[in-house]
């Protein structure tokens, strides 16, 4: 079945704790090459049957809508997974 | 006069919200999230808790949820709707008031008797305190971070909707201070801080007077009366 990934991150210019949490774990752990950690989420949409451009649009309206909170958070991508990859 | 409490899978506080409109002198009706009835009630409380475990984003789920429809039907035509803490978060998932709610900036849990200050006493919820008045309030929140972009703190600031303001301690990270907002109507109020949790003399904040004597909260339900009675 066709998969359709959505990933949604916070917002640039907003603090993102968890990702200040985790920059900070891994400066404890001497890893002091990365100077920040980003958390964000990724949605795996499974379909039930074949994925067109309605469907992508639609796909595209409930992540504004409801996936994320355009208030607090972007929509980077929606894509669909090639499915010979999984 | 009769108040619904809405419970969501998840809501925590609904019992106490219950129990405070109770003791302000109205009669509380329990809501189901499920239903698409609001029973006749003549106003609302969104109570606090951890709505489907805060999954997606606080309050996000609960928002779309069956009564929601005649939850923002209701405000929209006046009916005087308070979200607590996750209430406030469902509140501004259905876009019935402005902004978002996110981690507390120090990244922890907070438990504690908040200083807030009046900013705005001409609401459905805050008619019954002085201008300035300054209440205490039990807070405990992990996500009550107000934000907002510039041009929406802009207008919440000089249309006066930022009804509720943190003294000493901003104890989330909120912008401006904000602990409560209004809609323009002054008939929706969303807050973080817990009223329901100081209605009850023995089980309140303590005061100087005595320990947990504090009943601020009551003032929010008792304030819906009045709005209700005088309409």
């Amino acid at each position: 079945m066709p998969t359709i990934i959505v990933e949604v991150m916070p917002k640039a210019e907003l603090l993102d704790p968890q990702g200040k949490a985790v920059t900070g774990a891994l400066t404890r752990l001497g890893k002091s090459q990365f100077t920040g950690v980003r958390i964000g989420k990724r949605f795996e949409l499974t379909v039930d049957g074949p994925v067109d451009d309605a469907l992508l649009a639609e796909v595209k309206t409930l992540a504004d809508d409801m996936l994320a909170n355009t208030v607090i958070e972007d929509v980077i991508s929606i894509s669909v997974l090639d499915e010979g990859s999984r | 006069m009769r108040i619904g409490v809405v419970t969501f899978p998840g809501s925590l506080d609904d019992r106490d919200a219950q129990r405070a409109v109770r003791l302000a002198g109205a009669e509380p009706v329990a809501l189901w999230h499920g239903d698409h009835d609001l029973n006749g009630v003549d106003a609302l409380v969104l109570p606090g808790g951890f709505s489907y475990g805060d999954y997606l984003r606080c309050g996000a789920i609960a928002a779309r949820s069956p009564i929601m429809n005649e939850v923002i039907d209701a405000a929209n035509a006046g009916m005087p709707v308070l979200g607590i803490c996750n209430g406030f978060q469902i509140l501004v998932e259905a876009h019935l008031l402005p902004g978002g709610l996110i981690r507390n900036d120090h990244g922890d849990f907070v438990c504690r008797d908040q200083v807030l200050r009046v900013e705005n006493t001409s609401t459905d919820w805050s008619n019954g305190f002085s201008e300035g008045q300054e209440i205490v309030i039990p807070l405990k929140n992990g996500e009550g971070g107000f934000i907002a972009d510039q041009e929406t703190l802009d207008r919440l600031e000089g249309d006066g909707r930022v009804v509720f303001r943190y003294v000493d301690v901003n104890p989330n990270g909120s912008l401006n201070n904000i602990a409560g907002i209004s809609n323009e109507r002054g008939n929706v109020v969303g807050l973080m801080p817990h009223p329901e949790h100081a209605t009850e003399e023995g089980f309140g904040p303590d005061t100087s007077l005595a320990m947990r004597s504090g009943v601020d909260g009551l003032t929010f339900f008792t304030s819906a009366i009045s709005a209700l009675v005088s309409r």
